[in-house]
């Protein structure tokens, strides 16, 4: 039996076919890219229902099956942007009821969390999950995936894009602003004291993007040790709240995940606590970091099994779905 | 003797002067840089008994303070018996559940009407003493504030902590919180805080533009 899924809550639209035994077919992708700025829904929302044949055919045609192969559809209900979700569940939608199939609504956080495990074999971790839209850190108990910590105000993602923006610096295809800044930071030692602000186990980065961006415009310090600094303070808060996280749940392994998980800084200081706690340490592959099919299409297999499905007529999107609104029968199986 | 392994610093149970003591002693930590390390240690070291002592000001029972070494990161304080509300909570009769949920919203009340900010409100750091008393300890992310904000993200804290950890009894004991809260700082500021925790978890949400 076989799963599509199809993945639309911010820039990229994906769509994936899996076996329900967890073998990933096809995880076709194409990600809408801003002339300059940030994401304009609108605009998203208009490269996802242009590109949405063609990534679909292309799913088919790499997984080497026929529509009709389908026994399940599975969408990103939410959370992320009205119009982006809007589109990915109408062609949902439109493939259940032509195919006479199950149509199953997934949130997208909880599907980063279940493809990590599914590609890394991690069982029980505390998860990092970093990205534009999203700083989270998570573990399961008691039928839901818990949030521990999170960001009080912007995303981590969010902030080092914003400041790669403000200094001048511009996104391709490939070269993403966290790797460019990564990269600067990289070639620099020198620390520039900036605002640390860790509440409990939430985070803020909002102070910490304002007084970056106000030093990078008095033109005192280089970029690079501007990156560094960022860095170094944006990442050593994500760990002591994951540190915190772990010691208190006392789980085994440690699980990073989202767009920002690529980063090698980020990944080291993780992996220092990981290590001083008996836990694994596991990076989910970028494949399976960034936003994909494969992520929902398998988050679905999970919930049917569980014998959740959602009728048509119900399946509105959610824009502000949490994480911990979740219910996951499957995960104590 | 170790007594706790914490993520921030460890707590040792200690004779110092015929007197049983806390050591609480900030680690080190691998995974950040030197310069940011020290300064975080020192810095929560020096901060941290200030804000005991205003707790006290508050007449919110904290530890008494023995000693500080701000080049060890190191404070030794008293030792104080009983168990973390966390270990008795979800055992105690219905009633006496919201009772003590009550009496911790009056004493995190009376912080904030004080301008402290706990920082990290958590069944774990409240200790129910045999007398019946509640002290507060760990007040290692503490601040002086009095920004509805900050008041805001630590009742947010504390209804996350029973969501967490209590989360069978989360709502009711969260209720009692505020119940206590309220009565210590009044139906207005109560009104407040609460629109500012509404705003909080709307806004910890999914961001995606600035």
């Amino acid at each position: 039996m076989y799963c599509l899924g199809i993945e639309s809550t911010a820039d990229d639209f994906g769509v994936a076919i899996l076996s329900f035994d967890g073998r990933v077919l096809s995880n076709a992708n194409s990600a809408y890219m801003p002339e300059k700025g940030g994401i304009h829904p609108r605009e998203a929302a208009r490269h996802h229902a242009e590109v949405a044949g063609k990534v679909l055919a292309e799913a088919f045609e790499r997984a080497g099956i026929k529509p009709q192969d389908v026994s399940i559809v599975a969408f990103s209900q939410g959370p992320g942007l009205g119009p982006c979700l809007r589109t990915g569940a109408t062609a949902a939608r439109a493939l259940a009821s032509y195919l006479r199939v199950p149509l199953v609504g997934v949130n997208h956080c909880v599907a980063h969390i279940e493809i990590g495990k599914l590609v890394t074999g991690a069982v029980d971790p505390v998860t990092l999950y970093v990205s534009g839209g999203n700083t989270i850190i998570s573990a399961f108990e008691a039928g839901r995936y818990r949030v521990f910590g999170e960001t009080l105000d912007i995303a981590i993602g969010n902030c080092l894009d914003v400041f790669a923006r403000e200094a001048g610096m511009s996104q391709r295809k490939g070269a993403p602003f966290g790797a460019m800044v990564e990269e600067l930071a990289s070639r620099s030692k020198t620390f520039v004291p900036l605002p640390y602000t860790v509440k409990g186990m939430d985070l803020s980065f909002s102070g910490l993007l304002t007084a970056a961006v106000q030093i990078l415009h008095e033109r005192k310090h280089s970029l690079e040790d501007l990156c560094f600094s960022l860095q170094e303070v944006a990442f050593s808060m994500l760990t002591e709240v994951t540190e915190r996280a772990l010691a208190h749940t006392e789980k085994l392994e440690v699980l990073l995940t989202g767009g920002v998980a690529a980063n090698k800084r980020l990944q080291s200081m993780l992996n220092v606590i990981a290590e001083e706690h008996n836990a694994r340490f596991c990076v989910v592959p970028k494949e399976y970091a960034l936003d994909n099919g494969a992520m929902i299409a398998w988050t679905g297999i999970l919930a049917y099994k569980s014998k959740i499905t959602l009728p048509v007529e119900k399946s509105f999107v959610k824009l502000k779905w949490r994480l911990d609104e979740v219910y996951a029968p499957w995960v104590e199986g | 003797m170790l007594i706790k392994k914490g993520a921030e610093a460890n707590l040792y149970l200690e004779e110092w002067h015929n007197r049983k003591v806390i050591m609480k002693r900030r680690l080190s930590k691998k995974y950040r840089i030197p310069e940011l390390d020290e300064k975080i240690r020192s810095q929560r070291t020096i901060y941290e008994p200030q804000v005991i002592h205003k707790a006290k000001e508050a007449g919110v029972p904290t530890p008494t303070i023995f000693m500080v070494d701000v080049a060890e990161a190191n404070i030794i304080m008293e030792f104080v018996e009983g168990k973390q509300v966390k270990q008795v909570l979800n055992d105690l009769p219905p009633q006496e559940r919201l009772r003590l949920s009550r009496h911790i919203g009056g004493l995190i009340g009376r912080l904030h009407k004080h301008g402290i900010i706990h920082g990290d409100l958590t069944t774990s750091n409240m200790i129910l003493t045999p007398y019946g008393k509640i002290v507060f300890v760990d007040f290692g992310l503490s601040e002086r504030s009095a920004e509805l904000e900050n008041r805001g993200v630590d009742l947010h804290l504390m209804k996350r902590a029973f969501q967490s950890t209590h989360y069978k009894y989360a709502k009711e004991c969260f209720e009692a919180v505020i119940e206590g809260y309220v009565e210590v700082v009044g139906e207005e500021e109560a009104k407040n805080v609460l629109e500012k925790i509404r705003e909080i978890e709307r806004r910890g949400r999914y961001v995606s533009e600035r």
